[in-house]
């Protein structure tokens, strides 16, 4: 049984190598961040797949943060790319 | 009592300046003559002389205490210093108008230097003598750069307070080398009654040196006479006081003070005998060839200083020898006593008739004087009197110091120990040189000055006598020079003897020390040899024009003068081009200095200190995921260095950063790893921020570029902290203390998650300050952003 989670472990990390190659390799910025956001969703499942090996509940706080972050990084980047700006001065200051 | 009277003129010295301001219609000269008068007659009530001293604490804890002894060498400064001080203060009222000059200022350096030179001599506690040292230096630097708007006063002001300071710190030196020595006391009469064991002490040596040093500079002997010519930029009566008749002797003050250690030493002799016999002849040649008044009595006052130096080191010798011999080299002692007070006298005589040249008619320059015979006749005599005194003819005081001169150098060539039997023939030789050349340059100044054919069209002012205040202070000096001249004996039992009674520290107690003085009569060499001076002087002077061309062919590059300029010139060069080689202002040189000095200390102490003991006892198994996260970590790391744009670069980071998250996961690091999440993302997104607001001419692209060296010394960092890391684990030398922690977080602090107990419960100081940190942070990044200098007020905030 514990063997499956290594493997699954194994094949998570592979993943993020892959994923992790596409982020050097590019060619254009929005293939690094999609292959970031990828690695960021691998990196919650690694997290999941390492607390029932751990046999542990205190990682799965990390999971949802890695989530929010991921959404969050993505959403920032992808506007930066869009507008030059993340935060955009509305006026009102 | 005594203590009071050496600090006296300090104290005087904070009123001057309410004097100069709000009394203003009487010259501030006045108020400040009575106290060298009133310390002059304190002194003089101690003849005849009882030694006694007096200490009041200052700090005993480290045995500095204000210790002052009285004895006869003390006392005869003391007399010098006060006495003169009062001739010059009274000079300087003629001779400084109160209108134009700043009185205030003047008398106050004045008065801390007669302060400071009292305490020197008086002083038998070394570091407060030492001290007072740096206070006559001190106030000499601030005397001679009175005139602070004239370049040539600043300079002499600088020259003399560099080589004075220079000496002054060396004889700190020596004092600490001799209370080493001596167990730590600093009281000088201590250290004259331990020196018998000292001659084989290995600090002996050193200890001689140091305080030869300072006390040649401060007395202007060879080679660091040069300051004292410079020095002549001071007011008159400044040069009359300081720079003949006190702080140059202060040198000669410290070589007899420390003769009773010392002189068992052959080097003493020799270095004492031979520099003063080198500076004797040296400066005496030079003074016939100034032009300038001031310029010759200055080379004059080194070369008088030679000779009262050089016999101070054949008084030395009395401490060699058999009883017979000790009688005979004392007389040396005594002549250099006698010569010490005669030269204060014509010195002083002679600067104060030089200063009436040069306040009546307004040169100081010899080429453009002459005739002055009929127009100044007082201070005519003054002056003949104090040349004829200082060149030595009878029947001044000054022919009766130099016939003891010669007869001690004779003796000096009559010793048959020390290599004197080889060498001791040249100091005589050297002698009559050296007075041959002092009797011409004497003549110079009272021949080219005051006969010859008057010069009106040269003079800037029309000359006349000068007012009779000013003449007091040179006639009564002059009146001393027949007095002790004619009545040498008034000055035998009262003051010389206790003087080389203590230079020579008792050597000849009660053995007819006095004899000597009074014996001056007879057909001996010295007489002899003093004819000779005068005929041969007569001769040079007769033909000095003819062969005055020999001064030009000492070269003039090889003067000590462009030596020392030449060497402060360079000093200031080359630590100038050494500070700019290495300072360059760019950060990654100071990056390469620290990675440099880090790996050098570290690799020297691991080859000297540790023990290869490289175990891996305490090792954990290591499992494939872990080894996957580094090769992730690996390939993020790699490809942040080697990235051709700074996108790549700080996205590479990232991926390192999250890495790094996942590694705090899988070593159970739950709070590590949330934490190092968020922040990452943040920085991240900062890197961002910068990166799109980089200026856009540097915003072109390139890789980083490869340096070799960088390299080497990046990878000899990564490797050395390595290793270090490895030798650290292997040794674990105490079991952690994170037992405790565990047991106790919920039995004492309520709360199960360890980390977070250990943060603001167990150890809550450190994160209280964290949070100081960050807030500090934030609200520099607020005020960077907000606070932005004014329009072409930049400048202000750099």
């Amino acid at each position: 049984m514990t063997m499956m989670f290594y493997v699954a472990l194994a094949l998570l990390a592979l993943a993020i190598l892959c994923f992790l190659y596409r982020v050097v390799k590019g060619p254009t910025v929005a293939d690094r961040v999609i292959a970031l956001d990828a690695i960021g969703i691998c990196l919650a499942g690694m997290v999941a797949v390492l607390s029932i090996v751990l046999e542990t509940s205190v990682f799965l706080e990390i999971i949802l943060l890695i989530g929010i972050l991921a959404f969050l990084g993505t959403a920032a980047f992808a506007k930066f790319l869009q507008k030059g700006v993340v935060i955009e001065r509305d006026g009102n200051h | 009592m005594l203590n009071w009277a050496i600090v006296s003129p300090l104290i005087a010295a904070l009123f001057v300046p309410f004097l100069s301001k709000y009394v203003r219609s009487i010259h501030t000269g006045w108020f400040v003559l009575p106290i060298p008068v009133l310390l002059f007659s304190y002194f003089i009530q101690h003849l005849p002389l009882k030694p006694y001293g007096q200490t009041i604490p200052w700090i005993p804890s480290l045995g500095m205490d204000f210790q002052v002894y009285m004895d006869g060498l003390g006392l005869l400064f003391s007399l010098l210093i006060t006495g003169i001080g009062s001739l010059v203060v009274l000079y300087s009222i003629y001779y400084l108008p109160k209108e134009k000059e700043k009185l205030g200022h003047f008398y106050v350096y004045l008065l801390l230097f007669m302060g400071a030179m009292l305490g020197v001599v008086l002083s038998d506690n070394a570091i407060v003598l030492y001290l007072f040292w740096e206070l006559t230096s001190f106030s000499s630097f601030l005397l001679i750069g009175y005139w602070n708007e004239r370049d040539r006063s600043r300079y002499g002001a600088q020259k003399s307070m560099l080589i004075t300071v220079f000496g002054g710190l060396s004889l700190l030196g020596g004092f600490l080398l001799l209370s080493i020595m001596s167990g730590g006391t600093y009281s000088i009469r201590g250290w004259i009654d331990m020196a018998g064991a000292w001659p084989e002490h290995p600090l002996f040596l050193p200890a001689m040196l140091l305080i030869l040093l300072g006390a040649f500079t401060k007395s202007a002997q060879f080679p660091f006479y040069i300051w004292l010519p410079d020095a002549m930029e001071a007011p008159t009566p400044v040069s009359a006081y300081l720079h003949s008749a006190t702080m140059v002797k202060a040198g000669i003050y410290i070589v007899a003070r420390f003769t009773p250690i010392f002189a068992v030493s052959p080097l003493w002799v020799w270095l004492v005998m031979g520099v003063g016999m080198a500076t004797l002849c040296w400066a005496s040649f030079h003074a016939a060839r100034q032009t300038d008044l001031k310029g010759l009595l200055a080379y004059s006052t080194v070369s008088q200083l030679g000779l009262i130096m050089s016999l101070l080191g054949a008084g030395a010798l009395a401490f060699h020898g058999d009883l017979s011999d000790r009688r005979l080299y004392t007389a040396a002692v005594i002549a250099a006593v006698f010569h010490l007070i005669n030269h204060a006298t014509f010195k002083g005589s002679l600067f104060m008739a030089a200063g009436i040249v040069d306040h009546e008619t307004g040169t100081r320059d010899i080429r453009r004087l002459g005739g002055l015979l009929g127009i100044m006749p007082v201070t005519f005599t003054v002056a003949v009197i104090g040349s004829l005194s200082m060149a030595g003819i009878p029947p001044f005081n000054g022919f009766l110091s130099k016939e003891m001169f010669f007869a001690a150098m004779v003796q000096v060539a009559n010793a048959d120990w020390l290599s004197l039997e080889v060498w001791g023939a040249l100091f005589p030789v050297l002698a009559w040189v050296g007075s041959v050349f002092t009797f011409l340059y004497s003549v110079l100044f009272v021949g080219k000055t005051f006969f010859g054919a008057p010069k009106p069209s040269a003079w800037p002012k029309q000359p006349h006598e000068a007012p009779a205040g000013m003449l007091v202070a040179p006639v009564v000096l002059a009146v001393l020079v027949i007095g002790f001249g004619l009545f040498p004996n008034v000055l035998s039992e009262t003051v010389i003897a206790p003087a080389a009674d203590a230079v020579v520290n008792g050597l000849l107690r009660g053995e007819g020390l006095s004899v000597h003085i009074s014996h001056w009569h007879g057909w001996t060499t010295e007489v002899w040899m003093t004819i000779g001076v005068i005929a041969v002087g007569a001769l040079l002077y007769k033909t000095f024009p003819s062969w005055k061309r020999v001064y030009g062919a000492f070269p003039e590059q090889l003067s000590l003068n462009r030596l020392y300029d030449a060497s402060v010139r360079h000093m200031e060069e080359q630590s100038y081009r050494l500070t700019s080689a290495y300072m360059t202002g760019y950060v990654r040189t100071y990056f390469v200095y620290i990675f440099s000095a880090m790996m050098a200390l570290l690799i020297a102490t691991i080859a000297l200190k540790v023990d290869w003991g490289l175990s891996f006892r305490h090792v954990a198994e290591v499992g494939v995921h872990e080894l996957i996260l580094v090769l992730a970590a690996l390939a993020g790391t790699v490809t942040t260095v080697a990235a051709k744009s700074r996108l790549v670069a700080i996205i590479a980071l990232g991926s390192v950063g999250y890495t790094v998250s996942l590694f705090f996961v899988l070593f159970r690091a739950p709070d590590l790893a949330l934490t190092q999440l968020v922040i990452e993302t943040i920085s991240v997104s900062l890197f961002l921020l910068c990166f799109y607001h980089l200026p856009k001419l540097s915003r072109h692209e390139k890789g980083v570029r490869f340096r070799l060296g960088n390299a080497i010394l990046s990878l000899g960092v990564g490797a050395l902290v390595s290793v270090i890391a490895l030798l650290a684990y292997s040794e674990k030398n105490f079991a952690s203390i994170a037992q405790y922690h565990i047991e106790n977080a919920y039995e004492k602090a309520a709360g199960k998650n360890i980390v977070n107990v250990i943060l603001v419960d167990f150890r809550g100081f450190d994160t209280l300050f964290e949070i100081c940190v960050l807030a500090i942070a934030a609200l520099g990044i607020y005020a960077l952003v907000k606070l932005k200098a004014p329009k072409g007020e930049s400048g202000k905030y750099e």
